[in-house]
Protein backbone atom coordinates (compact mmCIF):
# COMPACT_ATOMS: atom_id res chain seq x y z
CA UNK A 1 0.00 0.00 0.00
CA UNK A 2 1.03 3.45 -0.74
CA UNK A 3 3.18 5.15 2.62
CA UNK A 4 1.36 8.16 2.35
CA UNK A 5 2.40 11.52 3.34
CA UNK A 6 4.32 11.91 7.01
CA UNK A 7 4.82 15.29 7.84
CA UNK A 8 7.43 16.30 10.48
CA UNK A 9 7.91 19.22 12.68
CA UNK A 10 10.67 20.62 10.50
CA UNK A 11 8.80 20.94 7.90
CA UNK A 12 5.30 21.62 9.32
CA UNK A 13 7.20 24.98 10.68
CA UNK A 14 8.73 25.97 7.46
CA UNK A 15 5.60 25.23 5.56
CA UNK A 16 3.16 27.35 8.29
CA UNK A 17 6.09 30.11 7.77
CA UNK A 18 5.85 30.20 4.01
CA UNK A 19 2.15 30.15 3.96
CA UNK A 20 1.82 33.03 7.46
CA UNK A 21 4.21 34.99 4.39
CA UNK A 22 2.31 34.81 1.92
CA UNK A 23 -0.99 35.65 4.01
CA UNK A 24 0.58 39.05 4.37
CA UNK A 25 2.36 39.65 1.73
CA UNK A 26 -0.97 38.93 -0.99
CA UNK A 27 -3.09 40.82 1.43
CA UNK A 28 -4.72 37.71 1.57
CA UNK A 29 -7.79 36.78 4.48
CA UNK A 30 -6.56 32.81 4.48
CA UNK A 31 -4.05 30.45 2.57
CA UNK A 32 -3.77 27.01 2.96
CA UNK A 33 -2.38 24.07 2.16
CA UNK A 34 -4.25 20.81 1.16
CA UNK A 35 -2.83 17.40 0.05
CA UNK A 36 -4.42 15.87 -3.17
CA UNK A 37 -6.25 13.47 -1.47
CA UNK A 38 -8.22 16.27 1.13
CA UNK A 39 -5.85 16.24 3.79
CA UNK A 40 -5.46 19.78 5.50
CA UNK A 41 -1.75 20.67 5.73
CA UNK A 42 -1.83 24.16 6.61
CA UNK A 43 -3.83 26.65 7.58
CA UNK A 44 -2.95 30.65 8.45
CA UNK A 45 -4.36 33.51 8.11
CA UNK A 46 -8.71 34.23 9.71
CA UNK A 47 -8.72 30.54 9.21
CA UNK A 48 -10.43 30.56 12.48
CA UNK A 49 -14.36 30.64 11.84
CA UNK A 50 -13.73 28.46 8.33
CA UNK A 51 -14.54 24.89 8.53
CA UNK A 52 -11.02 24.16 7.26
CA UNK A 53 -11.74 20.33 7.04
CA UNK A 54 -14.25 20.65 4.57
CA UNK A 55 -12.87 23.34 3.07
CA UNK A 56 -10.08 20.41 2.17
CA UNK A 57 -12.47 18.16 1.10
CA UNK A 58 -14.26 20.15 -1.07
CA UNK A 59 -10.83 21.27 -2.54
CA UNK A 60 -9.38 17.99 -3.14
CA UNK A 61 -12.37 17.31 -5.18
CA UNK A 62 -12.87 20.43 -6.99
CA UNK A 63 -9.36 19.98 -8.41
CA UNK A 64 -9.62 16.15 -9.16
CA UNK A 65 -12.73 17.17 -10.83
CA UNK A 66 -10.67 19.58 -13.09
CA UNK A 67 -7.93 17.58 -13.30
CA UNK A 68 -10.09 14.88 -14.84
CA UNK A 69 -11.59 17.87 -17.30
CA UNK A 70 -8.15 18.99 -18.50
CA UNK A 71 -7.31 15.43 -19.42
CA UNK A 72 -10.14 15.14 -21.45
CA UNK A 73 -9.47 17.74 -23.34
CA UNK A 74 -5.38 16.82 -23.82
CA UNK A 75 -4.12 18.40 -20.96
CA UNK A 76 -2.06 16.90 -17.76
CA UNK A 77 -3.57 19.39 -15.70
CA UNK A 78 -4.66 22.92 -14.94
CA UNK A 79 -1.88 24.13 -12.51
CA UNK A 80 -4.05 27.06 -11.50
CA UNK A 81 -7.67 27.89 -10.82
CA UNK A 82 -9.17 31.17 -10.09
CA UNK A 83 -12.78 31.62 -9.02
CA UNK A 84 -14.40 35.37 -8.61
CA UNK A 85 -16.92 36.14 -6.10
CA UNK A 86 -19.12 38.92 -5.21
CA UNK A 87 -16.71 39.84 -2.08
CA UNK A 88 -14.36 36.75 -1.57
CA UNK A 89 -11.86 35.31 -4.32
CA UNK A 90 -10.47 32.09 -4.34
CA UNK A 91 -6.98 30.97 -5.97
CA UNK A 92 -6.00 27.63 -6.44
CA UNK A 93 -2.73 26.03 -7.66
CA UNK A 94 -0.98 22.63 -7.71
CA UNK A 95 1.99 22.34 -6.03
CA UNK A 96 4.68 20.10 -6.68
CA UNK A 97 2.31 18.02 -8.30
CA UNK A 98 0.84 16.64 -5.48
CA UNK A 99 -0.69 19.77 -3.00
CA UNK A 100 -2.66 22.74 -3.71
CA UNK A 101 -1.93 26.41 -2.53
CA UNK A 102 -5.35 27.87 -1.73
CA UNK A 103 -5.62 31.93 -1.00
CA UNK A 104 -9.14 32.98 -0.02
CA UNK A 105 -9.12 37.54 -0.54
CA UNK A 106 -10.98 40.48 -0.59
CA UNK A 107 -11.14 43.62 -2.79
CA UNK A 108 -7.95 44.89 -0.27
CA UNK A 109 -5.91 42.33 -2.65
CA UNK A 110 -6.08 41.76 -6.56
CA UNK A 111 -5.67 38.64 -8.16
CA UNK A 112 -2.53 40.04 -9.53
CA UNK A 113 -0.88 40.43 -6.46
CA UNK A 114 -2.10 36.66 -5.27
CA UNK A 115 -0.73 34.94 -8.37
CA UNK A 116 3.09 36.85 -8.23
CA UNK A 117 3.11 36.20 -4.40
CA UNK A 118 1.84 32.46 -4.80
CA UNK A 119 4.76 32.05 -7.78
CA UNK A 120 7.21 32.36 -4.86
CA UNK A 121 6.08 30.80 -2.29
CA UNK A 122 4.80 27.52 -4.65
CA UNK A 123 8.74 27.56 -4.79
CA UNK A 124 9.83 27.41 -1.62
CA UNK A 125 6.71 24.74 -0.97
CA UNK A 126 8.00 22.68 -3.12
CA UNK A 127 11.45 22.76 -1.99
CA UNK A 128 10.18 21.61 1.29
CA UNK A 129 7.84 19.02 -0.06
CA UNK A 130 11.66 17.52 -1.91
CA UNK A 131 13.04 17.50 1.29
CA UNK A 132 10.01 15.69 3.17
CA UNK A 133 10.61 12.89 0.39
CA UNK A 134 14.00 12.45 0.69
CA UNK A 135 13.14 12.33 4.64
CA UNK A 136 10.70 9.76 4.49
CA UNK A 137 12.73 7.73 1.38
CA UNK A 138 15.70 7.34 3.29
CA UNK A 139 16.24 3.68 5.43
CA UNK A 140 15.56 3.67 8.66
CA UNK A 141 13.11 7.11 8.58
CA UNK A 142 11.46 7.10 11.57
CA UNK A 143 8.74 4.60 11.75
CA UNK A 144 5.35 6.68 12.93
CA UNK A 145 3.20 3.62 13.65
CA UNK A 146 5.98 1.01 14.14
CA UNK A 147 5.32 1.05 18.03
CA UNK A 148 1.78 0.53 17.95
CA UNK A 149 0.13 -2.61 19.00
CA UNK A 150 -2.58 -5.36 17.98
CA UNK A 151 -4.05 -4.29 21.26
CA UNK A 152 -3.52 -0.50 20.97
CA UNK A 153 -5.74 -1.14 17.74
CA UNK A 154 -8.18 -3.09 19.49
CA UNK A 155 -8.68 -0.51 22.43
CA UNK A 156 -9.50 1.54 19.93
CA UNK A 157 -12.52 -0.15 19.07
CA UNK A 158 -13.28 -2.14 22.56
CA UNK A 159 -16.01 0.98 23.81
CA UNK B 1 -3.35 7.53 1.10
CA UNK B 2 -2.63 8.39 4.97
CA UNK B 3 -1.30 11.68 6.65
CA UNK B 4 0.69 10.98 9.72
CA UNK B 5 1.29 14.82 11.21
CA UNK B 6 3.60 15.10 13.86
CA UNK B 7 3.06 18.27 14.61
CA UNK B 8 -0.22 17.67 15.12
CA UNK B 9 -0.01 14.34 16.39
CA UNK B 10 -2.49 13.15 13.98
CA UNK B 11 -3.21 10.07 11.80
CA UNK B 12 -5.54 10.87 8.97
CA UNK B 13 -7.13 8.17 6.71
CA UNK B 14 -9.34 7.95 3.83
CA UNK B 15 -12.21 5.14 3.73
CA UNK B 16 -14.19 5.17 0.43
CA UNK B 17 -18.13 3.63 0.58
CA UNK B 18 -18.75 2.00 -2.72
CA UNK B 19 -21.38 -0.07 -4.21
CA UNK B 20 -24.33 0.57 -6.71
CA UNK B 21 -27.08 3.05 -7.08
CA UNK B 22 -29.29 2.96 -4.02
CA UNK B 23 -27.70 0.72 -2.01
CA UNK B 24 -27.70 2.20 1.02
CA UNK B 25 -23.73 3.86 1.05
CA UNK B 26 -25.00 8.01 2.35
CA UNK B 27 -27.35 6.22 4.82
CA UNK B 28 -24.59 4.42 6.08
CA UNK B 29 -23.03 8.09 6.30
CA UNK B 30 -26.04 9.88 7.63
CA UNK B 31 -26.61 7.18 10.80
CA UNK B 32 -22.61 7.28 11.82
CA UNK B 33 -23.66 11.17 11.44
CA UNK B 34 -26.57 11.65 13.29
CA UNK B 35 -25.11 8.50 16.20
CA UNK B 36 -21.44 10.48 16.80
CA UNK B 37 -21.12 12.81 19.48
CA UNK B 38 -20.46 16.91 18.08
CA UNK B 39 -16.78 16.66 19.56
CA UNK B 40 -16.10 13.58 17.70
CA UNK B 41 -17.27 14.63 14.02
CA UNK B 42 -17.30 17.44 11.31
CA UNK B 43 -19.77 18.77 8.88
CA UNK B 44 -21.34 16.18 6.61
CA UNK B 45 -21.12 17.36 3.21
CA UNK B 46 -23.54 15.71 0.39
CA UNK B 47 -22.61 17.02 -3.21
CA UNK B 48 -26.37 15.27 -4.53
CA UNK B 49 -28.88 16.01 -7.51
CA UNK B 50 -32.38 17.76 -6.76
CA UNK B 51 -33.72 14.45 -5.91
CA UNK B 52 -30.89 13.93 -3.15
CA UNK B 53 -28.81 11.19 -5.59
CA UNK B 54 -24.81 11.55 -4.94
CA UNK B 55 -23.93 13.41 -7.46
CA UNK B 56 -20.31 13.97 -6.70
CA UNK B 57 -19.44 12.56 -3.06
CA UNK B 58 -20.69 12.54 0.64
CA UNK B 59 -18.12 13.28 3.29
CA UNK B 60 -17.66 12.82 6.86
CA UNK B 61 -14.57 13.47 8.89
CA UNK B 62 -14.60 11.77 12.09
CA UNK B 63 -12.34 11.47 15.13
CA UNK B 64 -12.28 7.57 16.37
CA UNK B 65 -9.81 8.28 19.41
CA UNK B 66 -6.17 8.58 20.29
CA UNK B 67 -3.31 5.83 19.59
CA UNK B 68 -0.44 6.14 21.50
CA UNK B 69 -0.93 10.11 21.15
CA UNK B 70 -2.08 9.90 18.13
CA UNK B 71 -5.46 11.59 17.65
CA UNK B 72 -6.84 9.23 14.88
CA UNK B 73 -8.89 10.75 11.91
CA UNK B 74 -10.93 9.16 9.29
CA UNK B 75 -12.57 10.76 6.49
CA UNK B 76 -15.29 9.08 5.17
CA UNK B 77 -16.21 9.40 1.53
CA UNK B 78 -19.28 7.67 -0.93
CA UNK B 79 -19.24 7.13 -4.41
CA UNK B 80 -21.95 8.57 -6.95
CA UNK B 81 -23.49 4.58 -7.22
CA UNK B 82 -25.08 5.44 -10.79
CA UNK B 83 -23.05 3.84 -13.43
CA UNK B 84 -22.54 6.65 -15.78
CA UNK B 85 -20.86 8.55 -13.04
CA UNK B 86 -17.76 6.30 -13.06
CA UNK B 87 -15.43 9.30 -13.91
CA UNK B 88 -16.59 10.56 -10.62
CA UNK B 89 -15.71 7.01 -8.79
CA UNK B 90 -12.81 6.99 -10.15
CA UNK B 91 -11.50 10.45 -8.49
CA UNK B 92 -12.84 9.51 -5.03
CA UNK B 93 -10.82 6.42 -5.15
CA UNK B 94 -7.40 8.31 -5.31
CA UNK B 95 -5.56 7.94 -2.04
CA UNK B 96 -8.04 5.36 -0.36
CA UNK B 97 -6.97 3.73 2.59
CA UNK B 98 -10.04 1.24 2.74
CA UNK B 99 -12.82 0.38 1.00
CA UNK B 100 -16.49 -0.70 2.30
CA UNK B 101 -18.46 -2.45 -0.27
CA UNK B 102 -22.23 -1.95 0.13
CA UNK B 103 -24.45 -4.17 -1.24
CA UNK B 104 -28.33 -4.40 -1.88
CA UNK B 105 -29.59 -7.74 -0.70
CA UNK B 106 -32.13 -7.71 -2.80
CA UNK B 107 -32.21 -10.18 -5.53
CA UNK B 108 -33.35 -8.56 -8.59
CA UNK B 109 -30.06 -5.96 -7.76
CA UNK B 110 -27.33 -9.00 -7.75
CA UNK B 111 -26.38 -7.77 -11.40
CA UNK B 112 -26.07 -4.05 -10.30
CA UNK B 113 -23.83 -4.93 -7.27
CA UNK B 114 -21.65 -8.26 -9.39
CA UNK B 115 -20.97 -5.16 -11.58
CA UNK B 116 -20.08 -2.28 -8.84
CA UNK B 117 -17.55 -4.83 -7.74
CA UNK B 118 -16.33 -5.22 -10.51
CA UNK B 119 -16.28 -1.93 -11.45
CA UNK B 120 -14.56 -1.38 -8.20
CA UNK B 121 -11.91 -3.42 -8.85
CA UNK B 122 -10.68 -2.08 -12.33
CA UNK B 123 -11.17 1.51 -10.90
CA UNK B 124 -8.75 0.58 -7.82
CA UNK B 125 -6.43 -0.79 -10.20
CA UNK B 126 -6.04 2.08 -12.31
CA UNK B 127 -5.14 4.01 -9.29
CA UNK B 128 -2.58 1.76 -8.54
CA UNK B 129 -4.57 -0.43 -5.88
CA UNK B 130 -5.52 -4.27 -5.60
CA UNK B 131 -8.44 -5.55 -4.44
CA UNK B 132 -6.90 -8.66 -2.88
CA UNK B 133 -4.50 -6.47 -1.12
CA UNK B 134 -6.41 -2.99 0.21
CA UNK B 135 -8.32 -2.82 4.02
CA UNK B 136 -11.77 -4.19 2.56
CA UNK B 137 -14.94 -4.94 3.99
CA UNK B 138 -18.30 -6.34 2.69
CA UNK B 139 -21.54 -4.85 3.98
CA UNK B 140 -24.80 -7.22 2.80
CA UNK B 141 -27.86 -4.24 3.40
CA UNK B 142 -31.11 -3.88 3.28
CA UNK B 143 -31.68 -6.87 5.70
CA UNK B 144 -34.86 -6.45 6.38
CA UNK B 145 -36.67 -6.29 2.97
CA UNK B 146 -38.77 -9.47 1.80
CA UNK B 147 -37.26 -10.38 -1.37
CA UNK B 148 -33.66 -10.61 0.00
CA UNK B 149 -30.91 -13.22 -1.27
CA UNK B 150 -29.73 -15.61 1.44
CA UNK B 151 -26.00 -14.36 3.20
CA UNK B 152 -24.52 -17.63 1.59
CA UNK B 153 -25.40 -16.36 -1.52
CA UNK B 154 -24.38 -12.98 -1.65
CA UNK B 155 -20.80 -14.15 -0.06
CA UNK B 156 -21.18 -16.77 -2.86
CA UNK B 157 -21.09 -14.36 -5.30
CA UNK B 158 -19.75 -11.06 -4.19
CA UNK B 159 -17.28 -12.21 -1.13
CA UNK B 160 -15.77 -15.15 -2.52
CA UNK B 161 -12.05 -13.81 -0.75
CA UNK B 162 -14.53 -14.04 2.83
CA UNK B 163 -12.94 -10.61 3.57
CA UNK B 164 -15.20 -9.51 6.97
CA UNK B 165 -19.07 -8.94 6.27
CA UNK B 166 -21.89 -7.67 7.85
CA UNK B 167 -25.42 -7.75 7.34
CA UNK B 168 -26.96 -4.31 7.76
CA UNK B 169 -30.14 -2.44 7.54
CA UNK B 170 -28.71 1.49 7.38
CA UNK B 171 -31.36 3.46 8.31
CA UNK B 172 -32.14 1.76 11.97
CA UNK B 173 -28.18 1.28 12.28
CA UNK B 174 -27.68 -2.31 12.11
CA UNK B 175 -24.23 -3.33 10.90
CA UNK B 176 -23.71 0.14 10.09
CA UNK B 177 -21.20 1.14 13.23
CA UNK B 178 -19.31 -2.73 12.99
CA UNK B 179 -18.78 -2.37 9.44
CA UNK B 180 -17.23 1.16 10.28
CA UNK B 181 -15.27 -0.37 13.08
CA UNK B 182 -13.98 -2.81 11.25
CA UNK B 183 -12.60 -1.13 8.66
CA UNK B 184 -11.08 1.47 10.34
CA UNK B 185 -9.34 -1.09 12.35
CA UNK B 186 -7.98 -3.23 9.02
CA UNK B 187 -6.47 0.13 8.15
CA UNK B 188 -4.67 0.67 11.28
CA UNK B 189 -2.94 -2.87 10.79
CA UNK B 190 -2.27 -1.95 7.59
CA UNK B 191 -0.30 1.20 8.31
CA UNK B 192 0.81 -0.33 11.20
CA UNK B 193 2.66 -2.91 8.74
CA UNK B 194 3.12 -0.90 6.25
CA UNK B 195 5.42 1.29 8.40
Amino acid sequence: MNPGLVLYEEEFRKISGICDRLTRDAGAKVVFLVDKNGQLIAATGQSQNLDTTSLASLTAGNVAAMGGLAKLIGENEFPSQFHEGEHESLHMSIVAGKVVLVVIFDARSSLGLVRLRVKKASEELARVFEQLARRQATPGARNPLAEITDDDIDDLFST
Amino acid sequence: MSFINYSSREINCKIVYYGPGLCGKTTNLQYVYARTSPEAKGKMISLATETERTLFFDFLPLSLGEIRGFKTRFHLYTVPGQVFYDASRKLILKGVDGVVFVADSQIERMEANLESVENLRVNLAEQGYDLNRIPYVVQYNKRDLPNVATVDELQRLLNPRRVPEFQAIAPTGVGVFDTLKQVAKLVLTELKRGS
